[in-house]
């Protein structure tokens, strides 16, 4: 007969498993007091003017941290992608902003040409990238191509050693400060999304010029605008990757830029969420703190827990990347848990600060406004779903 | 220019302070640690005058737990070259005097022509180690220091902030100077910093045991603060404010 004692487990400790090495809590703390003494002050400001913020860009350069991912050769520190993903999600705490205007450089703007430039375009425009000599921007979209990218207009058409761009793109992030635009466009009507190539355009060339964007619901001290091509030549080697292929990097680009969403949008929401707990335990009503209403309490309880089931998600699919597995489906689903998360958190922090959450003198409504963009860009919602479903039930 | 910089390791600023059951000093669980903040000053500095100087060593110097090893890395990523870690067993309930003989200890070997310590520990608050130090190695010493700048030949100027306002101090090395907020603004250690502080040497030494010359009997949390009272509003208050701060304040 069995004896009713408990059985004794012996657990392996938890070395890295999920807990963060030394070398990623330093990264992690680093970031942390940047953003907090030098990001978090120009906050407001930066969004009530539409401003991108050219000096913080600057220090973010003098830290590193686009170089977070990339081999030292190039510049980089090769920390890997949890370690950027945690630098992203600590900035997009105290501004949202400029958590987008470092996820869009690094995984829009920089890794496609680290992943498929071949020496040539790799190592003329990665280590200048990685150093700040000037942004990376990234134009998939078009004004009528969004979800359904592959129904790219733009032509690129061989002639001689250049091909000839022609078209436009819009909604183009860090594209005014940019010295490289990775661009897609079709090089054979006829194959459909597989006669999409991508290309790296250069600033500067003759027939490409931008317009400015329009002003934002929020993200306003990111920068962004649109790009139009007339009869843009660029080199024949400035061809990212192989003809017709383009369509393939991109959607591949757009994998890893999610985890860095997912870390953007669980960085809003932890934001949303501090701002939250910190007010609820100083305000008072009927006679005791918000927080110790039940009902405010358990709001706190919500966010603390879906935000710790956020940074799960978002590292989990870090930490697959960076062990070269496939990421995919947990890149699409980080993306999305922690897009509506930041839509959620950020709309009880404002519930929580009644009037004053409402009021632009609280930091909260801009979270909210700055939050939405984490179920648009780099594919909505619907289109993550997408990715989820047909991942999950298979495809034919 | 060989230059120490003494660090310690601290319960963070953030911590909520729960006295320990054997009502000496305070509960360790649960706690979060980091550089002190006066400490980020001296190492700063002692980088900055490395630079300034344009040749020499930073060593950052610690008696402490094994853990403070963290706070070390940290100051070897923002630049010091290498780091001692004198592991005691006993750090928590160190006094000042025995932390001092046995960081004077050590620093008597090193043979530093500066050393450089924070003004106070932000913890304990007792601001004694800096100066007790520079007397067992028989240095001149300037605290609170707000500005510093090597001369030629050996001298130092530092200037420090009293009450009575700014005393300018002139000075020959070998010395050791406490650093005061406005001396310089730490910088962060960035990527490269992180990834150099991996290649750095951490020394650890055991130490020999000092014995303590004071001990805490019981350590307690301040009072709670009373809540606040409004007396009335407009200049018809202004009496029944100005006799409350009398008598029941007793502040004016
Ligand atoms: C601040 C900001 C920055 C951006 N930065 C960039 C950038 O740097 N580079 C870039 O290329 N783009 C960028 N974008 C564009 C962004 O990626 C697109 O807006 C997004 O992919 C959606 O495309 P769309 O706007 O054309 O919407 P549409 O594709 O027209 O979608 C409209 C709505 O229909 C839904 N929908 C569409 N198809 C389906 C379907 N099959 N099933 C169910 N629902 C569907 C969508 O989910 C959405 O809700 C940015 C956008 C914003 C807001």
């Amino acid at each position: 007969m069995r004896t009713a004692t408990h059985a004794q487990y012996t657990l392996p400790r938890l070395e890295h498993g999920l807990e963060l090495s030394n070398d990623q809590l330093a990264i992690r703390d680093m970031v942390r007091e940047f953003a907090v003494e030098e990001v978090a002050p120009l906050a407001h400001e930066i969004d009530e003017n539409h401003r991108f913020p050219v000096e913080t860009w600057k220090r973010i350069v003098e830290l590193g941290l686009p170089g977070i991912p990339f081999p030292e050769h190039l510049g980089g520190s090769d920390q890997g992608t949890l370690a950027y993903c945690l630098a992203v999600e600590e900035i997009s705490k105290v501004c949202g902003s400029t958590g987008l205007t470092l996820a869009a450089h690094v995984s829009l703007g920089t890794y496609p040409i680290f992943a498929w430039g071949g020496d040539k375009l790799r190592n003329a425009y990665v280590p200048k990238l990685i150093a700040g000599e000037y942004m990376g921007a990234y134009g998939l979209t078009e004004p009528g191509a969004g979800s359904d990218s592959g129904g790219t207009r733009t032509t690129a058409v061989l002639d001689g050693d250049s091909y000839v761009l022609n078209g436009r793109k819009c909604f183009c992030t860090n594209a005014n400060h940019a010295g490289t635009v990775i661009i897609t466009a079709v090089t054979d009507k006829s194959l459909g999304p597989k006669g999409i190539s991508a290309f790296v355009v250069p600033r500067g060339i003759a027939g490409y010029h931008l317009e400015k964007g329009e002003k934002k619901l929020g993200m306003r001290g990111s920068d962004w605008a649109s790009l139009v091509f007339e009869d843009a030549r660029i080199p024949r080697d400035h061809l990212l990757g192989p003809e017709g292929e383009g369509f393939k990097t991109f959607m591949k680009t757009l994998e890893g830029g999610r985890i860095s969403i997912g870390a953007l949008g669980l960085g809003i929401a932890e934001g949303a969420y501090e701002c939250a707990l910190k007010y609820a335990q100083e305000r008072e009503a009927f006679g005791k703190k918000l927080s110790d209403q039940q009902a405010v309490g358990f709001k706190l309880a919500n966010m603390a827990m879906e935000c710790e089931i956020g940074k799960h998600l978002v590292y989990h699919a870090a930490r697959l990347k960076d062990a070269g597995k496939s990421y995919g489906k947990e890149a699409s689903m980080a993306k999305l848990y922690t897009s509506e998360l930041a839509m959620r958190c950020t709309y009880e922090a404002i519930q929580i600060y009644g009037g004053y959450g409402y009021s632009r003198e609280y930091p909260v409504e801009r979270m909210w406004r700055d939050a939405k963009l984490c179920t648009i860009g780099e594919g909505t919602s619907e289109v993550q779903r997408m990715i989820i479903a047909r991942s999950v039930i298979g495809r034919k | 220019m060989k230059i120490v910089a003494c660090i310690k390791r601290v319960p963070a600023t953030e911590t909520q302070a729960k006295i320990a059951a054997n009502g000496k000093g305070l509960e360790p669980a649960g706690v979060e640690y980091m550089l002190s903040f006066y400490d980020e000053i001296a190492v700063e500095e002692a980088i900055r005058t490395k630079e300034r100087v344009g040749s020499g060593e930073v060593i950052v110097l610690t008696l402490g737990p094994a853990e403070a090893r963290k706070e070390l890395v940290e100051c070897l990523a923002k630049g010091a070259d290498r780091a001692i870690l004198l592991v005691d067993p006993a750090w928590s309930s160190r006094d000042s005097l025995s932390t001092a003989k046995l960081l004077a200890a050590k620093i008597g070997e090193l043979a530093p022509d500066l050393v450089f310590t924070g003004r106070v520990a932000t913890d304990t608050d007792s601001a004694a180690v800096g100066p007790m130090l520079a007397t067992l190695l028989g240095r001149g010493c300037v605290t609170d220091v707000v500005k510093l700048t090597i001369e030629g030949g050996g001298k130092l100027k530092a200037e420090r902030e009293s009450e009575a306002g700014i005393e300018m101090y002139e000075l020959a090395l070998p010395a050791l100077i406490t650093c005061q907020k406005g001396l310089n603004e730490p910088r962060y250690a960035g990527l490269k910093g992180i990834m150099a502080a991996k290649k750095k040497p951490v020394e650890e030494v055991a130490v020999q045991d000092v014995p303590n010359q004071i001990a805490v009997e019981t350590a307690q949390l301040p009072p709670a603060r009373k809540e606040g009272r409004i007396v009335g509003t407009g200049a018809a208050a202004v009496p029944a404010l100005l006799e409350a701060l009398r008598k029941e304040a007793q502040v004016v």
